[in-house]
């Protein structure tokens, strides 16, 4: 290692300064401009109150969208596991030549148009969408089943852009088992589902926990699923923030609900680190 | 006998698992062909009429070049920036270095919404108009991680004895980069420009904040023609970027396999 101190610094000053105005500022701005006033015409008013919190609690209405968005995280990060466990498990085991690119293709939706996956839902769902279409072709119904713009066709968009990110991290803990361990756990009597349930399991629980917290965050800032997939009773909080800041312009209360999302994240973020260590989370995106 | 129904019955799942995966892309592509006036089921047939209708949509060419730019502009202000970030905590030693590297990976946690929100609110308080830079330095920002993570993986694999004996052979610092990093990098400076161009062109979230109407990108012209119902173009336009996000990397893949080979 060189020990020049100033030229570190020097690498980073662009990063650094990038990341320092445009993020850290305009974030601190949010929670300055959270206790501002709203004027009814012309600028906002600089103001130390909580209204904008006041409003937000007031009565049931803002905080069910809250508890709608931890529900809906919630149950995309378990239908994630569900889903992402055994593919990753097969991975792992599995002796095929094309592993790698069956990697390779459950990593391709990454790099496909996120808007475009998720209106396709609507090619499927919909009334005159693929399952419909093959439904009432053979005779099973005689009207389209409503399936769009519901919490399950919400839950179809996140899962589908949610997964990859779930079976990476498994993946990643999987693979660090060390295979002899396996072998001695068999060699000793167990039976294979012993061997899974004693061994395997408890040592991916690392990547199974990135996963969930990955998904977890991911999901509670998402806006685009909702909005285009769910109905009027889907909305989360990240399409209110959209709708209160872009669409009536109102940033004081705007930036108070952004607090009390970035609040409920830097929670949950904070006590996953404290408890299991962030560092396994980024490892799995390298 | 057990193990081999249990181990198949894993293999269908996997299958099943990669049909969900992949069945909204393959309904896109396959719909994006049928000459209905509606883009749904049933197929009446194959034809090209989605796609000769999309070239000559003004507006969505229009915004077309703009995602391509900013894609490009983005991608190399990031990955430069990127690269610079990476020599340091890769190469050197100095205090805070976890926490300043977890704070500039730090916008993969942040929901893209507060992202918005926070920047086009530190615009307007200095009374500044939303524009073309506003979406660039953004997208920057919401790629660089990504850079990070990359380069910074390929350079821990770098020895450092190659930077130094080239070094003790009489070269400066800036001739060591150039001569010895640079190219050994060269494989992770194209992977995180491309990651970087891919975000920047398909982002939507943000970039909602971020657009006017006349800066609009592909996605953001999307998400405006949605509002209406899914339109056969659309699908038309999905096959276009579909195609266009996996020839890039598979491109990219062969060119740089060819450049190894070359130098």
């Amino acid at each position: 290692m060189q020990n020049e101190t100033w030229k570190p610094w020097a690498l980073l000053g662009p990063a650094l300064s990038a990341v320092f105005f445009l993020l850290v500022i305009p974030v601190f701005f949010i929670v300055v401009y959270s206790f501002w006033l709203r004027a009814p015409t012309g600028a906002d008013i600089p103001a130390f109150q909580f209204g904008n919190y006041a409003k937000f609690f007031a009565d049931f209405f803002y905080p069910s969208i809250l508890i709608r968005t931890i529900r809906v995280s919630l149950e995309t990060v378990l239908l994630c596991l569900v889903m992402g466990y055994i593919p990753a498990y097969f991975f792992y085991r599995s002796k095929t030549r094309f592993k790698s690119i069956l990697l390779l293709l459950i990593m391709l939706p990454f790099w496909i148009s996120f808007i475009i996956r998720t209106m396709s839902w609507i090619n499927i769902l919909g009334d005159t969408g693929l399952i419909n279409h093959f439904l009432l072709k053979i005779g099973i119904l005689s009207d389209p089943l409503g399936m769009l713009y519901n919490e399950g066709s919400v839950l179809m968009g996140l899962i589908q852009y949610l997964l990859p990110f779930m079976i990476l991290n498994i993946y990643v803990s999987l693979e660090g088992i060390d295979k002899s361990l396996l072998e001695a756990a068999r060699s000793m009597g167990c039976t294979e589902w012993q061997a899974f349930k004693e061994v395997t399991l408890p040592l991916s629980l690392p990547g199974v926990s990135a996963g969930s917290l990955l998904v977890f965050v991911l999901t509670a800032g998402t806006y685009l699923p909702p909005m285009i997939l769910g109905g009027p009773g889907n909305e989360m909080i990240a399409n209110l923030i959209f709708k209160r800041v872009i669409g009536t312009l109102d940033w004081p209360f705007g930036s108070a609900i952004s607090v009390v999302l970035l609040t409920l994240l830097v929670i949950i973020v904070w006590t996953y680190n404290r408890y299991l260590g962030i560092g396994q989370i980024f490892k799995s995106l390298q | 006998m057990l193990k081999i129904s249990g181990w198949s019955l894993i293999r269908a799942y996997t299958i099943l698992v990669y049909v969900f995966m992949f069945a909204p892309i393959a309904v896109v592509i396959v719909l994006s062909f049928n000459p209905e006036q509606f883009g749904c089921f049933p197929m009446k047939g194959f034809s090209l009429r989605w796609f000769a209708k999309l070239a000559q949509n003004e507006p969505i060419l229009h915004a077309f070049k703009n995602s391509l730019i900013l894609g490009s502009l983005t991608a190399v202000i990031s990955t430069a920036i990127g690269i610079l970030a990476s020599m340091a905590f890769v190469r050197y030693e100095f205090p805070g270095k976890n926490t300043l590297n977890t704070l500039l990976l730090s916008p993969i946690m942040i929901p893209e919404v507060i992202l918005g929100v926070a920047l086009l609110l530190f615009i307007r308080w200095l009374q500044q108009p939303k524009s073309f830079l506003l979406l660039l330095i953004g997208h920057v920002v919401l790629t660089l991680p990504y850079v990070l993570l990359i380069v910074q993986a390929r350079l821990v694999g770098i020895k450092i004895e190659y930077e130094e004996a080239a070094k003790s052979l009489g070269a400066n610092a800036f001739q060591t980069f150039k001569e010895i990093t640079l190219p050994l990098l060269t494989p992770a400076i194209l992977a995180g420009m491309l990651f970087s161009f891919t975000i920047s062109f398909d982002d939507i979230t943000a970039t909602l904040f971020w657009a006017t109407a006349q800066n609009q990108t592909v996605p953001v012209k999307i998400f405006g023609m949605l509002r209406n119902s899914i339109s056969p173009e659309i699908n038309a336009l999905g096959t276009v970027m579909i195609i266009l996000t996996i020839a890039t990397p598979l491109l990219a893949g062969y060119l740089s396999r060819k450049l190894a080979r070359g130098s």
